[in-house]
């Protein structure tokens, strides 16, 4: 036999070994079990130690904090405390706890188990502050001292009156864990979480998936799933390609230009606007920027329909002012985005003396809620270039662009790109448009706004307890920046979510939260 | 042999500490630092600060490599902020999948390629050269993730044959049929292009083999076609063929960088590429230094080789 024909049959083998492979792959999912394909694998399941919205995802099914917020909505509602008490100074958090609540370990949730929580976090001399680092910590910064008044009631002494306080209990950052499991896992806790929610962790299996079971003596309605995997595949399109195949029954973050492939009866796009904000910062400290005409007139001159429209394709809406319309009580909807109005734009610039004016603009190539940043620049871009700006793009990996844009754009740039989810409306213009928050003061207003007005709106919304009065502070603040301009308010983003038709009872939170415990697979 | 061994293990060393200085100090000018990372956007500059003097990011730089290398010297690589636990775990635990996946694919592309390097300087000028030509030609053109990409809308989306990614059935998976099951595609993404290289090599090998005067002198004796080429000629070209081998191999397992984030195959080429965007400076030089260690050590087994079948290298 010549060496050819051993070589074509060798040849006929393989493809006969090949087109008999093993047809599992198109084996369906088991049913009760929900398989989740997440955007990367999870840092730590620890509530206090991460910031990640792909971590958050996880955890909210595993803890529970002290409050929650209401289905679909942004509203506080009662979580692990049954009710609360504020004092007339708002300095003082008197919480009533459910009772009969325990760890999935066993262990009782107590007043003394809060404690131990908040001093974990807050407290450097806390046996076990070590577990950390947590950088939301200073979500939590009033609390100046937690008390176990008795076993269901626990005491918070905040520095100062802190409006936001109850929201930020809802928030990831104030989930509660298990203090004996702490004490037991040190460092390691994280890798296996013990919380009070509708379902138990059951194995973490590295890049591979975490897996939880429904918790069978869980205080509240049992979830409606036996089992949730959550799957890490970082890559988008092969998220997509493994959704159309089968082997996952929901995705999140589906791609925009992905979504035309989920029509159909087989799948459901799900959509919901979020507390989300995307924006450029204008560096008003100096150059052309630190006029308020030559800011509006950027305002003016973005076609942010197009961008929302065609950049995006639909998933976001376009953005009036610094506030999402997802805290829909402190939204001001009196306020209308800028037009697009290239004319006015430029007349603007004429007035200013800012014509043909040579800007530095830094742009992202990617980061935590930055949509289709390096897109976006670009046309925000042409947009500028049509009214006679000449803009040049700067763009950096997203560590490096923080590194560049948080300490300040003094210096170095005239705008940059930025986007923000946060959990009450008080975070972000606290954070990011107040005098006091200039880099050097440690906060985020990179771009050096200040306005007396602005900030003394912002420290008495914060210290408003009654929410009435907190939203028409925050509905006046929206309407001095708006016109202010500190930033080019671009789109407010939709987030959104696939499953296959397998799924019931799924809906997306303006949390971003993925809260599955009411979900059944069939 | 033996002090021919040690000797190449020996000139390893300062190999391997190059490897370290180089990736330590290409770490640290890699702008951003790895507490933006931890902290994400809501990293003041004084806490970033704050949490490096905490990771002891704020000592000088050579102190710091001293350290480093010291502590890997006792095996501590120390710990992976992006991934919450010991750098050799998530190494050694990534790199053996890595070594399955480029394993796999580099038996392949071996045996195919020099299969096909065979026959085609068997047939020279034939239909079988021309048309392993053609094909080679094709294969060495395709960057591999495309190739990936076609794979799995042909095989795993429009077939429904192979799975799209992942090591295991994530529910009820494990076993190696399902893991086999799991390897077609991404293993055959890889090897492409490297059968094609090999193939290539292989025949042109072979050719100057086919040549020499001791073949046709073998043929002249009457020994059959089929051990002429197989036991005499292939024989000797795989002197040639040995060291083409070792290189590819080191291309397998960096091409299986693309392929692993394609496939989203847990491999050591997603850790690092993630690690590198996550700013996490231990886990990428732990990473790079073990891949370093590796090739290193091929390279070593393939000079034995060679060695062996050719007595002319000096020992």
């Amino acid at each position: 036999m010549t060496l050819f024909n051993w070589t074509r049959r060798a040849v006929i083998a393989a493809g006969a070994a090949i087109a008999l492979a093993p047809m599992a792959a198109t084996a369906q999912t088991p049913e009760g079990v929900l398989i989740v394909g997440q955007v990367a694998e999870p840092k730590s399941l620890d509530p206090a130690a991460v910031t990640a919205v792909n971590d958050f995802r996880i955890l909210v099914n595993l803890y529970e904090g002290l409050t929650r917020y209401k289905p679909g909505t942004l509203e506080v509602a009662p979580g692990l405390a049954e009710s609360w008490e504020v004092s007339e100074d708002g300095t003082e958090y008197t919480f009533k706890l459910r009772e009969g609540v325990t760890f999935h370990d066993g262990t009782p949730f107590n007043a003394e188990a809060v404690k131990f929580n908040f001093d974990r976090m807050l407290k450097e001399d806390h046996p076990f502050h070590n577990t950390g680092p947590f950088p939301l910590a200073f979500f939590f910064s009033s609390v100046e001292e937690t008390t176990a008044v008795d076993d269901t009631t626990v005491k918070f002494k905040l520095s100062a009156p802190y409006a936001p306080f109850l929201s930020n209990l809802a928030y990831p950052t104030g989930l509660m864990v298990s203090p004996a499991a702490v004490e037991a896992g040190g460092a390691e806790f994280g890798r296996a979480p013990v919380g009070t929610g509708p379902f138990k962790f059951v194995e973490w299996r590295a890049n591979e998936a975490v897996v939880i079971d429904k918790y069978e003596d869980y205080w509240g309605e049992p979830a409606g799933a036996q089992a949730v995997v959550f799957r890490p595949i970082e890559d988008a399109n092969t998220r997509v390609a493994e959704m159309i195949a089968g082997g996952i029954d929901m995705m999140v973050e589906v791609p925009p230009t992905a979504l035309s492939q989920f029509q159909g009866d087989e799948f459901n796009v799900v959509e919901q606007a979020g507390p989300h904000v995307w924006f450029l910062i204008l560096n008003a400290k100096e150059g052309p920027m630190a006029d308020k005409k030559v800011r509006q007139a950027v305002n003016y001159a973005i076609n942010k329909e197009a961008i929302v429209n065609d950049v995006l394709e639909g998933t976001a809406e376009v953005a009036a002012g610094p506030t999402p319309p997802a805290f829909a009580w402190a939204y001001n909807d009196a306020l209308s985005p800028y037009p697009y109005d290239p004319e006015k734009a430029k007349a603007l610039l004429a007035e200013a003396g800012a014509e043909g004016a040579s800007l530095t603009f830094y742009v992202t190539e990617g980061g935590s809620g930055m949509l289709d940043p390096v897109a976006m620049g670009t046309a925000i871009q042409a947009d500028l270039a049509a009214v006679g700006l000449d803009v040049k793009i700067e763009t950096y990996e997203w560590n490096t662009f923080l590194g560049n844009v948080n300490p300040g754009l003094e210096g170095k740039a005239d705008m940059a790109e930025m986007a923000w989810m946060t959990n009450d409306p008080d975070t972000l213009p606290y954070l990011a448009l107040r005098t006091d928050a200039w880099p050097e003061n440690g906060g985020f207003n990179s771009g050096y706004y200040s306005n007396p007005k602005v900030d003394e709106l912002l420290e008495s919304a914060r210290t408003a307890i009654d929410q009435e009065e907190r939203a028409a502070l925050y509905k006046e603040m929206q309407e001095i920046v708006q016109d202010d301009a500190p930033w080019a308010f671009i789109a407010n983003w939709k987030q959104n979510a696939v499953t296959n038709n397998r799924v019931e009872n799924f809906s997306l939170e303006p949390s971003f939260l993925l809260q599955l415990e009411k979900v059944v697979k069939k | 042999m033996g002090s021919y061994i040690l000797k190449r293990l020996a000139a390893a060393i300062p190999v391997l500490i190059g490897v370290s200085v180089l990736v330590f100090f290409i770490m640290a000018m890699i702008p951003g630092d790895p507490a933006l990372a931890i902290l994400g956007s809501y990293a003041t500059p004084e806490n970033v600060a704050k949490l490096n003097a905490d990771l002891g990011l704020d000592k000088p730089l050579v102190q710091r490599y001293f350290i480093w290398l010291g502590n890997m010297l006792t095996g501590d690589f120390g710990r992976s902020y992006s991934q919450n636990k010991p750098v050799i775990d998530e190494v050694l635990g990534r790199f053996g999948n890595t070594l399955i996946l480029a394993g796999v694919a580099f038996v392949l592309c071996s045996i195919l390629g020099i299969l096909a390097g065979v026959v085609s300087a068997a047939r020279q000028y034939g239909l079988a050269d021309k048309v392993i030509t053609f094909t080679v030609l094709i294969g060495i053109s395709i960057p591999s993730f495309f190739l990936g990409m076609i794979l799995i809308i042909l095989f795993a989306l429009k077939l429904r044959m192979f799975p799209v990614s992942g090591m295991y059935l994530i529910y009820g998976g494990g076993g190696p049929v399902d893991l086999l099951n799991h390897l077609v595609l991404p293993a055959s993404a890889l090897a492409v292009v490297a059968t094609g290289v090999i193939a290539r090599l292989s025949r042109s090998a072979m050719l100057e083999v086919l040549r020499q005067d001791y073949i046709r002198t073998a043929r002249a004796k009457g020994v059959g076609e089929r051990r002429v080429i197989m036991g005499h000629a292939l024989k000797a070209a795989m002197v040639s063929i040995i060291p083409v081998l070792g290189i590819q191999a080191g291309f397998v397992v960096s091409g299986a960088v693309y392929i692993e984030m394609v496939f989203d195959w847990p491999g050591i080429g997603q850790m690092l590429v993630n690690a590198i965007s996550q700013r996490d400076v231990l886990l990428v030089q732990g990473g790079v230094v073990v891949v370093a260690a590796c090739y290193v050590l091929f390279n070593i087994v393939v000079d034995v080789a060679q060695a062996m079948l050719d007595p002319r290298i000096k020992t």
